[in-house]
């Protein structure tokens, strides 16, 4: 079982029920579940938008689209049916976050997906897992089950006219299956490559009807967002990014975690104070602020708030929330590989300049970290980078670019001591000891 | 419904796929949890677990296998009884993934994708599992093993031999 952590500076709202037993809906239910579904089903589509879009919630899976928006771009009248989506193929390397809300706290996710097709008019919800997390999928099987016996989900929801249904999906390991249009067409049955865009989702998504795709953590989110009122929720976080949410604390960090903490708090207090600073008493080399996929921070670029605009300037993306702390004992080319071994094994291939940039990345890499790079080698590793940048479908070539080029932009040194055929003089494995 | 196909998935299977094809709006959105499900039950995917799915959802075999190839949890020939998958993916690589993954070839004698002798186990170096905070981590079969020592490995190996051992006798 995972641990939970806590610290003071926590305000748990998402994570308010971890730890309570709340899996079980007669326990949820005694801590005020389901009262947003309620009264999200009394006032209607109109009021939850408004109140969402009062929220600025912005979507946790790492694009940080406002919620409330997303959710009114649907069309009101539709000929195909509509559908709900709620993402939990959580597979972003340093994200662990979704992992504890199935575990903990499922029937929020299952609320929250029931306000979401209430706002949008849809009559069946699915709530994709990645198949890994099988154990998570039982107990979010169960807790639908629990929903259905109550009448909270079926025809006639709450005991009203409206019906809305829900299915929980596995998926079969696949990174690429978190990308919105992948996902789809994983749910369709077919291989999880992503769809050309526009048309988007909103307007033409699974089954070809109009369909609101989120990350799990924001579905979860919701039901909270209708209980304390949009602005309320709005005030806990920064300017243009409301509330609160789930930082995972990775790598040579002395506490590391899921802290639910306010959007804009310091990445400094973060790793120093929430996560206790660098394990071991070492010294902080680099920081990876949101998911191995967001370019690397210095230890002088951390005086920064963690929200979706703060780290956006800083050159970097908040993505999903996990932060991976690296000491100084670290090889940062072997930490580059190893970030880009898993986009080339993840690529799904249809566009060229994702897979064929990503496999050369990764046999460049390999190259390089074993002794037998070439100067010309860094700049071809900047270069190849560079010409995968915006020109995939779908953002995983985007993915593997960015941090490849943090990597070699605030790190050259590093990659220059590997060359002339010397081996890694850092560390063969950058692991430390274990305490 | 032939002999074969009626005697390849278990009743409980059986009737647990006859449930999830009318679940859907499509019948084929049941395609890859069958397959994984299947595989769960069967231990991978044969050519006649392929042909039999094919027939439930009403696709072509050679449908279910240009799907069924890219999904990484998917496989076409035998693992262990018991598949130990350890992520050396970023988060657990700093913290002693691959020490784990060494210990686990020495301990069972086979490499990445490797089958012991006596199949009961399988080696897997695998992507992120999602248990990143908690790492390094280790999966055997769908179980999550948290925040490992190299030391604990031989545990971890003791309890499954024991486990299948247990199940043996019975």
């Amino acid at each position: 079982m995972p641990r939970l952590v806590s610290h003071p500076d926590e305000v748990k709202i998402v994570t308010r029920r971890f730890g309570m037993g709340a899996s079980k809906i007669d326990r949820y239910l005694e801590l005020d579940g389901y009262a947003s579904a309620r009264k999200a089903l009394a006032e209607g589509s109109d009021w939850i938008i408004n109140e969402m879009k009062a929220s600025g919630l912005r979507g946790r899976g790492g694009a940080g689209f406002p919620t409330g928006m997303k959710w009114s771009f649907v069309p009101k009248q539709s000929a195909k049916p509509k559908y709900v989506l709620v993402n939990g193929d959580e597979s972003e390397p340093g994200t662990c976050k979704d992992h504890l809300i199935f575990l903990h706290d499922p029937h929020a996710v299952i609320e929250g997906t029931i306000i979401a097709g209430l706002a949008i008019g849809a009559k069946m919800g699915f709530i994709y897992l990645r198949g890994e997390y099988r154990y998570l999928i039982e107990n979010v099987e169960r807790a639908v089950a629990e929903a259905y016996e109550r009448g909270f989900l079926g025809r006639n929801i709450f005991g009203s006219e409206t019906e809305f249904q829900v299915i929980v999906q596995s998926g079969a390991g696949a990174y690429e299956v978190g990308e919105e249009s992948a996902l789809m067409e994983s749910l369709e049955g077919k291989r999880g490559v992503p769809r050309i865009k526009p048309p988007f989702p909103a307007v033409v998504g699974l089954y070809g009807g109009p369909t609101v795709i989120n990350n799990a953590e924001t579905i979860a989110t919701v039901p909270h967002v209708l209980a304390m009122g949009g602005a309320a929720y709005a005030a806990v976080g920064s300017e243009r990014n409301g509330g609160t949410r789930l930082f995972g604390l990775s790598g040579h960090i002395a506490r590391p975690g899921v802290y639910e903490l306010p959007m804009g708090y310091s990445l400094r207090k973060m790793i120093y104070e929430v996560g206790g600073g660098v394990r071991g008493g070492r010294k902080l080399k680099a920081v990876v602020p949101g998911g191995s996929s967001t370019p690397v921070l210095l230890p002088e670029e951390i005086d920064i708030g963690m929200d979706f605009d703060q780290v956006g300037k800083a050159g970097s993306m908040l993505g999903s929330g996990g932060v991976v702390v690296i000491d100084d004992q670290t090889c940062m080319v072997e930490f580059a590989l190893r970030t880009i071994q898993f986009y080339q094994h993840e690529s799904c291939g249809w566009c060229i300049p994702c897979r064929e940039g990503t496999d050369w990345l990764k046999k460049s890499l390999t190259r390089f970290h074993a002794g037998f790079g070439t100067e010309k080698d860094i700049d071809n590793i900047q270069y190849l980078a560079e010409n995968m940048m915006g020109r995939t479908f779908c953002p995983l070539g985007d993915a593997a670019a960015m941090p490849t080029l943090g990597f070699v932009k605030k790190f050259r040194k590093e990659f220059e001591d590997h060359l002339h055929g010397k081996p890694c003089p850092y560390a063969h494995h950058p692991e430390v000891e274990l305490v | 419904m032939s002999a074969e196909a009626m005697t390849l998935f278990s009743t409980e299977l059986a009737a647990r796929f006859d449930a999830l094809v009318e679940r859907y709006p499509v019948r084929r959105s049941a395609l890859i949890p069958m397959l994984l499900y299947a595989q769960d039950e069967i231990g991978y995917l044969s050519d006649a677990v392929i042909e039999e799915v094919a027939r439930r959802i009403g696709i072509t075999p050679l449908d279910v296998r240009n799907v069924a190839t890219y999904y990484s949890m998917l496989r076409f020939k035998p693992a262990g009884k018991f598949n130990v998958q350890v992520c050396t993916n970023i988060s657990c690589m700093l913290r002693g993934g691959y020490k784990i993954f060494e210990r686990f070839q020495e301990r069972l004698g086979i490499g990445h994708k490797g089958v012991t002798a006596d199949g009961l186990f399988s080696l897997e170096e695998v992507e992120c599992i999602g248990a990143c905070c908690w790492a390094p981590a280790v999966q055997v079969n769908y179980d999550f093993h948290d925040e490992l020592t190299e030391e604990q490995v031989d545990a971890i190996l003791d309890e499954y031999r024991s486990r299948s051992q247990k199940a043996g006798s019975r």
